[in-house]
């Protein structure tokens, strides 16, 4: 976790080499390589199972489905199920579809990432470049934060976001998120400034630069990967929330999640499985898509995290 | 060394502005953990004394809604149910990931590209998790209806329904949903390994079984600890995989006391021990993550 420690050093540069290819050694294929390449595989189908149920499932009428054919491709290609999660299935009262919802999570989640980063950002240069007695208690008791159930705080931020007007609203889950984004975005940025020359910050400052000049003129510009990291470390988590979205919001604020849990435990009308694959799906989408584009920053975000190598 | 004494204090409100400029900027996190954490933890302790119900009131009841709590036999069950999903989890995700993490790392081609597959549930949400795995394990259309079509007629998977099994099918998803990680994080522990040691074994005739027995497996020790935390830390939060894959259900067999807490706090209208049984909650995840960060934050020193 911090990765300032011998061992953890090696154990980061570990995970940076996790993200780069394997050198190809030329190695024929014996018997035992051909098992183990075998195992891989099998593997491979174990993981990939699920999302490909949720993929061909969500593009054949309900019928075949029911028929019992849960692992077999469409007899008939249908794109009516993502219509009709997207826009004309059944969730709350109206049959909106999931795409309100699905606008409600982008709403949360642009504003929640980018303030909990910056805030981070700020407290990661402070920490490492302006210490002052009580730092270290301050940043454990900063990343206790982190791990806490989260229903230790249920009640009371039910009665705060009531306070501050913000019960069931957008707003109101933007600002839990936020709130609770702050611990993981410092310990990144604390951690990547510690490695950074603070001899550079002395030098600026002999030449008269302030504080946030510093940061603004010589810490920001190379904070390029950390940063990238903690927005889609931040981005997933808040993205796939379901506790703080289910407690703090109502009818009209709900992110994606709760709406897909509540699209599928609907108890009235046919089970419309198909509808409910495609619904997965979109939820699963956005992160999905991150995962697959800057797949070795989600990898490292999750390495930092959560351990420290 | 501090930066804001070595700077010269004339005097001048503004120096002296300047000089306090790093701690004003920290201040609002500062207020905001002071709040939101830790004053947020002490309410809800408070809460766990009074006898709220719908609302939080301050009638102080001592430790009755802890002595209720060790008697509702749903808490029971969502305690057994945590140590038996627990234990399971944390054990299969760390065979499971020790096991794929040394078979890619035998110089495999494509490496890249399986990890990417095996990691991938990591970035989706539990409750897209929850219904795929829902609808896969539910014996009407999923794997038993699928086996059966295929000409196996008896054959049986039908333990999402079963009340004595449904806790499995809560750690089979689980399971598929973070054993990539754990994976992961062993892999980063081998190839931390110093190599030089690994050669030398190896030209003294040491056999690869012997060599991840005596040298490699003993020195991935830190990455045991970490996956143990992380994934202990996990189980005890674990609620929306719950919630999508079983609702806590058949009955009560999958109850776990996150889910637990909920209902009791917003559904059942009995906050005081909703807030005690988030106070147990708390304590054992604290019993985890604090000798933990403790060790952490004492070795940078």
């Amino acid at each position: 976790m911090m990765s300032a420690t011998p061992n953890a050093e090696t154990a980061t540069n570990a995970a940076a080499d996790l993200t780069g290819t394997y050198k190809k050694t030329g190695t024929a294929l014996k018997p035992a390589r051909i098992i183990l390449y075998l195992i891989l595989v099998f593997f491979c189908i174990y993981y990939l199972l699920p999302l490909y149920v949720m993929l061909v499932n969500s593009l054949k009428p309900l019928s075949e489905i029911t028929a019992g054919g849960m692992m077999a491709l469409p007899g008939e290609w249908t794109i009516a199920p993502w219509a009709s999660a997207w826009s004309s299935a059944q969730v709350g009262v109206e049959a909106t579809g999931l795409r309100p919802y699905f606008i409600n999570s982008i709403v949360m989640v642009v504003p929640a990432v980018a303030l909990s980063t910056l805030v981070g950002a700020l407290n990661g240069y402070v920490l490492t470049k302006w210490t002052f007695r009580g730092a270290t208690v301050l940043f454990g008791l900063l990343l206790f934060g982190c791990f806490i159930p989260f229903q230790m705080v249920l009640i009371p931020m039910a009665r705060m976001l009531g306070l501050m007007g913000l019960a069931g609203s957008v707003p109101g889950l933007i600002f839990v998120h936020f709130v609770y984004g702050i611990g993981f975005s410092t310990l990144y940025f604390r951690n990547y400034y510690a490695a950074f020359p603070t001899e550079l910050v002395k030098a600026a400052q002999i030449d008269g630069a302030g504080f946030f000049r510093i940061f603004w003129r010589i810490l920001l510009p190379s904070s390029g990967p950390i940063a990238v990291v903690c927005i889609i470390w931040q981005f997933t988590n808040i993205w796939n929330d379901f506790l703080f979205g289910a407690s703090f919001s109502d009818f009209d604020s709900q992110p994606m999640t709760v709406a897909l849990n509540n699209l599928v435990q609907s108890s009235t009308g046919v089970k419309e499985y198909n509808v409910h694959f495609a619904g997965a799906i979109m939820a699963a989408l956005p992160t999905l898509v991150v995962y697959i584009v800057a797949g070795r920053y989600f990898v490292r975000g999750l390495m930092a995290g959560s351990v420290k190598g | 060394m501090s930066y804001s004494e070595t700077a010269n204090p004339r005097g001048s409100v503004l120096d002296r502005l300047r000089d306090a400029l790093p701690k004003l900027v920290l201040s609002p996190t500062v207020a905001i953990v002071a709040i939101f954490v830790y004053g947020f933890i002490a309410f809800t302790l408070y809460l766990s004394f009074t006898n709220s119900r719908i609302l939080p009131t301050f009638d102080w009841v001592g430790w009755k809604n802890y002595e209720n709590l060790f008697k509702i036999r749903a808490w029971d069950t969502a305690v057994s149910n945590l140590v038996i999903f627990g234990l399971l989890y944390i054990a299969i995700c760390c065979i499971l990931g020790l096991l794929l993490a040394i078979l890619l790392d035998q110089k495999i081609r494509a490496e890249g590209f399986i990890r990417t597959i095996y990691l991938y549930p990591m970035a989706l949400s539990f409750i897209v998790t929850g219904v795929a795995w829902k609808w896969f394990l539910d014996p009407g259309i999923g794997l038993e209806a699928v086996v059966q079509g295929w000409g196996w007629e008896s054959f049986r998977f039908n333990w999402i329904k079963d009340r004595n099994m449904a806790i499995y099918t809560i750690v089979i998803a689980a399971v598929w949903q973070t054993s990539g990680f754990v994976m992961a994080m062993f892999l980063a522990g081998l190839r931390g390994i110093d190599s030089e040691m690994l050669k030398a074994a190896q030209i003294d005739g040491a056999s690869t079984f012997a060599l991840y027995r005596r040298i490699v497996i003993p020195q991935l020790r830190p990455a045991f600890m970490s996956a143990f935390v992380v994934l202990a830390h996990m189980a005890i939060k674990s609620y929306d995989l719950v919630i999508a894959l079983t609702g806590g259900g058949p009955g009560t067999a999958t109850e776990l006391p996150a889910t637990f807490m909920y209902s009791y706090t917003f559904t059942r209208n009995q906050m005081g021990i909703g807030a005690a049984s988030a106070v147990m909650m708390l304590m054992t995840i604290a019993a985890i993550i604090v000798p933990y960060l403790w060790s952490e934050l004492r070795e940078k020193k």
